[in-house]
């Protein structure tokens, strides 16, 4: 469908991709415009936007609560999700994070993108990725829960419906990864 | 009321309703697959200026989103009082952004994106994961020591349209403009240091432009609805219940309510500062009937067990604040029977009646006399409730809340 008409797909040639059976991503303003579409039902509907960093919090305090539900007892900020006889699973962001997963699978199996594999630039081994990937995760995490919330929560959802604290992190996030840009381009190009 | 949010819980039960969110988050990750926002090269390409995927999913997803929600406010369809906006903590968040940025270009993800990421198998994906989880571990354990800065600059639900002291229309299409501007920018850095053809992205992109341009405009013309639309839209099924007097708790009720250790009952005394300093019933909040609509966003943010009662000398004043905020979709708002003078009947002794009450007053003004300002230093301030076993017919029904109680990751 996509190769039918060109002008709804990034054509192929613009990057070389590593596996030759995957379709190419779809036009990035359709993209954009198929996510604006998800985001405005989803506040139309529920009155919440989208989000992700809340849900792995959440699915993480599971498996504390499990092993240290003493020390979950203890500490306020996981109080407010596990404390006592709280369930942690028990807020709407779990299940939109548990639907990403889902539909990230499934729109990769459609498209013939589910392939184990490791995707980095052509100047570092496939180990160096790998603890690129989990220091950068490690930042992410923390300063998500900082912000109160992702690229997702924050900056689409807040950014949407016009919060000016949402803003002022969108711009934060660009910068940060702008003026790091430069120092780490090893890693990319 | 507006039909917008659903009432979920209500509508399909507790955690039925959360299917909803399911199907919801599947779409999202559906389209950051297809978007190719699982791949980690092409997300850390927008910091090379060589491939602006990133900038332009994002944005066109964002002004898609606003439109979408603001036309539908301008419509009445949806009310923005309901929609969670995300509370701004200026400073914790432009940190929290910066070492998030420092995290997106050195793992080449954000958390949603890495999630679609894993789930395709990439393994610096459920690296990345795994990362995440490790953060978001040091965070809980050490939010401890810098709860301070983490709580701190505390703006609230405060949105553009107050930063810049502006109407929504003016914002919306000031930030369609802006995102269009930022797409043509990104384009040229394709063009001359991703080396792209432009030609792929389609013509159609130009009239789709110009469609966003037009929906901004159109808000814009239409322009939110005042509190007094929004009263218009609800007064059919709202004035029957001043008509029944079933938003008049009296003042037993309100008494044993705020006794009840499971609500949380805020007073709001509407009356003028002078009468409120001659006398007020204690713990209530005087806020004259001007800022009650300024308000009325801080008591949408309040918890769901609360129930708020405004009241003036009689009735009149109170019932008017209940319009107001009732139009704003308060909810569990009552007016105090009677008012102040009524309350004063009922808990006041024979001899203070006697020698204070007056012979004959006004419409909604204080029927008592009083020498000195005392306030709430009054016996009838306060009341024992276990003094007075009071007969009522009881009114007040709690309703559960609309809309969310939390979110942006919440």
């Amino acid at each position: 469908m996509a190769t039918q008409n060109p002008s709804f797909s990034v054509a192929a040639s613009a990057e070389p991709t590593t596996e030759s059976s995957a379709k190419p991503f779809v036009n990035p303003y359709v993209g954009g415009i198929l996510l604006g579409l998800v985001l405005f039902l989803s506040f139309l509907i529920t009155g919440n936007g989208l989000g992700a960093s809340g849900g792995l919090n959440r699915l993480l305090v599971v498996v504390e609560d499990a092993f240290w539900p003493g020390h979950v007892d203890n500490v306020r900020y996981l109080i407010d999700m596990a404390g006592g006889d709280r369930n942690p699973l028990d807020s709407w962001v779990v299940f939109v994070t548990l639907g990403t997963i889902a539909g990230g699978f499934f729109a990769g199996w459609r498209n013939g993108r589910l392939k184990v594999e490791t995707i980095k630039g052509p100047q570092i081994s496939r180990e160096t990725r790998w603890l690129m990937a989990f220091i950068g995760g490690t930042a992410m995490g923390f300063g998500a829960r900082l912000a109160r919330g992702c690229t997702s929560g924050q900056a689409l959802s807040g950014g949407a419906v016009l919060s000016v604290g949402s803003w002022a992190f969108m711009l934060a996030v660009f910068a940060g990864a702008y003026a790091l840009a430069y120092f780490v381009r090893r890693l990319w190009l | 009321m507006t039909p917008f949010p659903l009432p979920l819980g209500e509508l399909l039960g507790h955690w039925p309703s959360y299917i909803v969110y399911l199907v919801i988050g599947f779409a999202f990750g559906y389209v950051l697959e297809i978007s190719g926002f699982g791949k980690s090269t092409k997300l850390a390409a927008q910091f090379y200026f060589k491939e602006l995927t990133v900038l332009k999913v994002m944005f066109t997803a964002i002004v898609v989103g606003m439109l979408g929600v603001f036309l539908s406010t301008a419509l009445g369809v949806l009310d923005y009082n309901l929609v969670w906006v995300n509370p701004t903590y200026l400073w914790p968040g432009i940190v929290g952004g910066l070492i998030m940025g420092v995290g997106f270009i050195v793992g080449g993800f954000c958390p949603g994106t890495s999630l679609v990421s894993a789930a395709t198998g990439k393994l610096d994906g459920i690296f990345f994961v795994l990362g995440v989880f490790f953060g978001i571990f040091l965070f809980g354990e050490t939010v401890g020591l810098f709860e301070d800065f983490w709580n701190s600059s505390f703006m609230g639900r405060f949105t553009l349209m107050e930063l810049f002291n502006t109407s929504t229309g003016v914002i919306v299409i000031g930030v369609t403009i802006m995102a269009l501007a930022a797409f043509f920018f990104a384009e040229q850095a394709e063009k001359f240091i991703g080396g792209m053809n432009l030609a792929q992205f389609g013509r159609w992109r130009y009239g789709a432009a110009v469609a966003l341009v037009l929906v901004a405009a159109v808000v814009l013309t239409i322009g939110q609805p005042t509190n007094a639309d929004k009263w218009e839209a609800i007064a059919a099924t709202q004035q029957p219940r001043i008509d029944t007097r079933a938003i008049y708790a009296s003042p037993g009720e309100i008494l044993d309510l705020m006794e009840d250790p499971r609500l949380i009952v805020e007073l709001i005394d509407v009356r003028s500062e002078t009468d409120f300093n001659l006398f007020h019933i204690q713990d209530a909040t005087h806020l004259p009937l001007a800022d009650v609509l300024d308000y009325a966003s801080e008591l949408q943010a309040r918890p769901a067990n609360m129930l708020i009662v405004v009241l003036s000398n009689d009735e009149a004043a109170a019932t008017e604040a209940w319009r107001i905020l009732v139009a704003e979709s308060v909810p569990n708002v009552y007016v105090l029977e009677g008012g102040v003078n009524q309350w004063l009947d009922t808990f006041s002794d024979e001899t203070f009646r006697t020698a204070h009450k007056l012979a004959a007053r006004e419409p909604d003004q204080l029927g008592y006399r009083f020498e000195a300002a005392l306030g709430a230093r009054y016996p009838a301030a306060d009341p024992n409730p276990d003094v007075f076993e009071l007969e009522y017919t009881s009114v007040v029904e709690l309703q559960i809340k609309r809309g969310p109680s939390s979110g942006g990751c919440g």
